[in-house]
């Protein structure tokens, strides 16, 4: 027997056809597609028990109640919570990616130092102990040198206790500089504060009212409480009437306007004016609320005179650019409504207009008599539960108060916090107005108007403390970084959610233990105090933040840790006046209420566009970015793979000589962008629409580099006779 | 001469030509013996890692001593899911202290009673990840018995051994003990197939692909 090359190869036939008449060629198959599913880097859903948590979502200012489904102590999904007198089992979408944002790789893990430039990114991990030590010997420092004043303070809200705690704090040590990011409901509440004499928020009671007409406010795009918007405009829809009942004055079509009833294309910066037409038209029809003006409202004929004279449906059709009987339609619908609302805003709520504007929207509201009573306007009380003494002062924090604030805001002032000055006087001075700077809960080097002016700012602050969860761009710029746990991992209180008519506290809590080593900047704060010591120590005198919550909700703490939320169900608000006349005033110490055109910047013949921001509840534009998942939700027609899309009407891009698969350059006073072309019938010649949110340099590979950032072509405009910014756009180019 | 030389050559080629193919002919049968009993004996032997269960649990004594058969200890919550094999509390109600002498018995308490530790049972009708099974809709809406699927368990009174493929490290009652995959009962077997299978027979259609791989 010759064992050759032929034998060999007979013998591998015999193998071969054998094997193929086992079964064991198709049981390899079927157990190689159950393997690969098995690869370590495949994701499979954990099995576990399924748990539920309540709790509320900080991801904005609505403070919708959430149920987080976990499965084996992992969150997996988050929920509206049922029946919660908010959002009734509702969610939005960015509610809905918390565990995307409690998953996220750009989280910080830890506190982490600077090493290497400002920007670079390189850090080092340090212990809590190590951070807190050195915060609070830069902090003592100042207090040796008695220049206490040169800390201040960059915080989301001035409402919740978290925030009014960093306020605090900062106050106690000597600084009068505690920066509040405000809002247009800020400016609202204080137009109801000027004409009625009421200090509280600003609240609307839409489930009861049957007529809404928004000036630019995105009813549907975020503003107020979304959810609850969502379903307050839902119910509208859904009621059987043949009335119009959703009036959404703006320049563009935003999708408000789309789901509106009726919608009014006003020349952007102009639609309070449409507000004073439509007051023409009660006036001169006597179709106002007769009694409630005549009883109980005063310099009614300066107002009546004014609108009579100056704001004729023909002349606003000129100003504003919508045909007249366009207005009258408009005018004659809130007339006929019962209740009626109207709101003034713009997008989101944080653009703003004039306050002469926001006054004008009001006197509208109140020659209907939608003041203090159902389906109308009245106010809640505003953070009525802390109730903490007075700071304890020493003599170097007495002298560091007295130092002016470098925002200039007085007690005289509209607005508690005027951001945009903090960030024009101390980009504009020679000395450190600032040497140390903590920021809560905010992106201010993202989020802040003019960001050429706030880098320029930020690079004279010489040490700069972030508390943020992410690596944003504020966290970038920071010197030292002390990550707040998120909110599904921390306790706090979320206050009166914006424009919810009756006060609600909702409880924040955790619903995971933290994932990594940050700590609640409550307890930072706490413990900062403790290593100053004296009077600082003295007003900030808890053990650790969760006392301290426990402490201040008092009776509240019991019901809100059973039920989650506290709400003052029989709350009614107040039927007085507590002006000086006890009358609701249409004249204030700032004039009457009017169309006050806020110019916008840049001088119409090297900058002959319009640009406003358009604002969507897909674009998250505050602190938080926007998860990957919402990033998929953007059409095409806002972001197209990096590029960011502006929308310019079909004429305007015809007279510019545009196609839409061009890329141009966009040019405004304070700034360039490139952005792309989306060409749309629905937003007015002349004028451009930029989606608002994008344009991050931080985060991850998920949002980072995908846009341009707003921010980056406007800066603030002020109000001349408010002091407020009341930026709603600016003029600009296009460069091909 | 020539011609017997010629002749000679020829019947040497001839014979060697015999050989040749005998061998080769043999070499195809001796490949293909050997992966067949590759293929059939050995493939299955190897592919199975053999494994015991923590407790040799005998069903049959327990049986005797419920009420509700199998639902006693194998039921479905208030929220409609099943609570598989029973947590270690249920066996620490009636064995706190050893009931009887088996070694077993002896096992159960003092290794897992005692210290309070969870019975790492190992699952024979565990299904790959992929797949989405819901006990509710077979055997509360359809009243489906156990041993249907699970096979006469409830009557044996030591465990068997647990067979676990090497690669998939799914048990060995999926594909079934058959390595051919050709079953006699209905619970011998319980791969896509045979589930489609009784779909097929019972409601008519085999269902849509997310209905059970979600």
């Amino acid at each position: 027997m010759k064992v050759d090359r032929r034998t060999f190869l007979s013998f591998g036939m015999g193998a071969a056809a054998g094997t193929a008449l086992t079964p064991l060629p198709w049981k390899l198959i079927d157990d190689m597609s159950i393997w690969t599913q098995n690869w370590p880097w495949t994701p499979v859903p954990l099995e576990g028990k399924v748990t539920y948590e309540n709790s509320t979502c900080t991801l904005c200012p609505g403070g919708c109640g959430i149920t987080v489904r976990k499965i084996a102590n992992r969150v997996v999904k988050i929920e509206g919570r049922k029946n919660h007198p908010v959002n009734n089992g509702g969610i939005c979408m960015l509610g809905l990616c918390g565990p995307q944002l409690l998953y996220s790789p750009t989280r910080i893990k830890g506190p982490m130092k600077r090493i290497g430039q400002r920007g670079e990114g390189k850090w080092q991990n340090i212990s809590w102990e190590q951070a807190i030590s050195e915060l609070s010997s830069k902090l003592k420092s100042l207090r040796d040198n008695k220049k206490t004043h040169k800390l201040a303070s960059i915080t989301d809200s001035d409402k919740s206790i978290r925030t009014s705690l960093i306020n605090r704090f900062v106050n106690a040590f000597g600084s009068p500089n505690t920066i509040n990011l405000t809002s247009s409901d800020d400016i609202y509440s204080k137009v109801i504060s000027l004409m009625q004499g009421d200090n509280g928020c600003c609240s609307y009671d839409f489930e009861n009212s049957d007529f809404i007409i928004s000036f630019g406010c995105g009813l549907l795009d975020g503003w107020g409480s979304p959810v609850r918007m969502f379903q307050v405009h839902s119910k509208l829809k859904n009621s059987c009437s043949n009335n119009i009942q959703i009036v959404q004055v703006e320049p563009r079509l935003s999708n408000t306007a789309s789901k509106s009833d009726l919608w009014l294309a006003a020349n952007p910066g102009t639609e309070a004016a449409i507000a004073m037409a439509i007051s023409h038209y009660l006036i001169k029809e006597n179709l106002y609320d007769d009694s409630f003006i005549r009883r109980e409202t005063k310099n009614f004929d300066a107002f009546k005179e004014l609108v009579l004279y100056q704001y004729s449906p023909e002349k606003v059709a000129e100003i504003t650019g919508v045909k007249v009987n366009k207005i009258l339609t408009a005018a004659k619908a809130f007339a006929k409504a019962k209740n009626p609302i109207a709101v003034y805003g713009r997008g989101k709520g944080d653009l703003s207009g004039s306050l002469h504007d926001y006054m004008a929207v009001h006197c509208l509201n109140a020659l209907k008599g939608s003041i203090n009573k159902q389906g109308g306007i009245w106010t809640v009380p505003e953070k009525n539960y802390i109730k903490w003494p007075e700071i304890k002062k020493d003599d170097i924090a007495i002298a560091g108060l007295n130092n002016k604030r470098i925002d200039s805001v007085t007690e005289k002032s509209i607005l508690k916090s005027i951001p945009e000055k903090f960030i024009e006087n101390i980009s504009a001075s020679k000395e450190n107005l600032i040497e140390i700077l903590l920021i809560s809960e905010s992106n201010p080097c993202h989020s802040l108007l003019n960001t050429k002016e706030v880098t320029k700012a930020f690079n004279k602050i010489p040490y700069i403390v972030s508390f943020s969860s992410f690596m944003d761009e504020t966290s970038l710029q920071s010197d030292l970084v002390l990550p707040n746990h998120l909110y599904l991992e921390r306790y706090d209180d979320a206050q009166t959610p914006k424009g919810f008519q009756k006060p609600i506290t909702g409880l924040v809590k955790p619903v995971i233990e933290p994932l990594y080593n940050t700590k609640n900047t409550g307890d930072v704060i706490i413990s900062l105090a403790k290593e100053l010591e004296g009077t600082v120590l003295e007003s900030i005198p808890w053990d650790n933040y969760l006392s301290c919550l426990k402490e201040t909700l008092n009776n509240m703490w019991k019901p809100l840790k059973d039920n989650g939320y506290y709400i003052d169900e029989n709350y009614r608000p107040s039927n007085r006046f507590y002006t000086a006349s006890r009358r609701f005033e249409f004249n204030t110490k700032y004039g009457l209420g009017q169309f006050s055109y806020i110019e916008p910047e840049g001088d119409i013949k090297n900058y002959p566009l319009t640009l406003i921001p358009c604002e969507t509840i897909r674009l998250a534009s505050g602190y938080i970015g926007d998860s990957p998942f919402m990033l998929k939700t953007l059409d095409d027609t806002v972001l197209k793979g990096n590029d960011l899309l502006i929308e310019i009407n079909p004429e305007t891009a015809k007279k510019l000589g545009l196609n839409k698969c061009q890329k141009i350059t966009l040019q405004t006073p304070k700034g360039e962008v490139k952005v792309g072309i989306n060409i749309y019938n629905g937003i007015r010649p002349g004028v451009i629409g930029i989606p608002k949110g994008l344009g991050h340099s931080a985060y991850d590979e998920y949002l980072s580099g995908k846009g341009i950032n707003y921010n980056t072509l406007a800066g603030p405009v002020e109000d001349k006779i408010s002091g407020i910014n009341a930026c709603w756009g600016t003029r600009a180019r296009i460069v091909t | 001469m020539s011609t017997f030389d010629d002749q000679s050559k020829s019947l040497k080629c001839q014979a060697k030509a015999c050989n040749g193919s005998v061998t080769i002919t043999l070499c195809f049968i001796a490949g293909l013996a050997v992966s067949l009993i590759f293929g059939w004996i050995i493939f299955p032997e190897l592919l199975y890692s053999q494994k015991k269960q923590p407790i040799d649990y005998n069903h049959a004594v327990h049986l005797g001593l419920v009420d509700d058969s199998c639902n006693s200890c194998h039921y479905f919550r208030e929220d409609g899911s099943f609570s598989g094999i029973p947590k270690l509390e249920n066996c620490a109600a009636c064995h706190e202290e050893a009931q009887g002498e088996s070694k077993a018995e002896l096992e159960l308490v003092e290794k897992y009673v005692k210290p309070g530790r969870e019975i790492p049972w190992l699952v024979y009708s565990k299904q790959p990840d992929c797949v989405f099974f819901s006990h509710a809709s077979h055997v509360k809406r359809d009243g489906l018995e156990c041993i249907t699927c699970h096979g006469n368990i409830g009557n044996t009174t030591k465990t068997r051994i647990y067979e676990e493929n090497r690669i998939t490290g799914v048990s060995r009652d999926i594909w079934g003990s058959n390595i051919a995959g050709i079953k006699t009962n209905s619970w011998d077997r319980m791969k896509m197939d045979d589930c489609a299978d009784c779909h097929e027979k019972m409601v008519g259609k085999k269902d849509a692909c997310f209905v059970c791989h979600k």
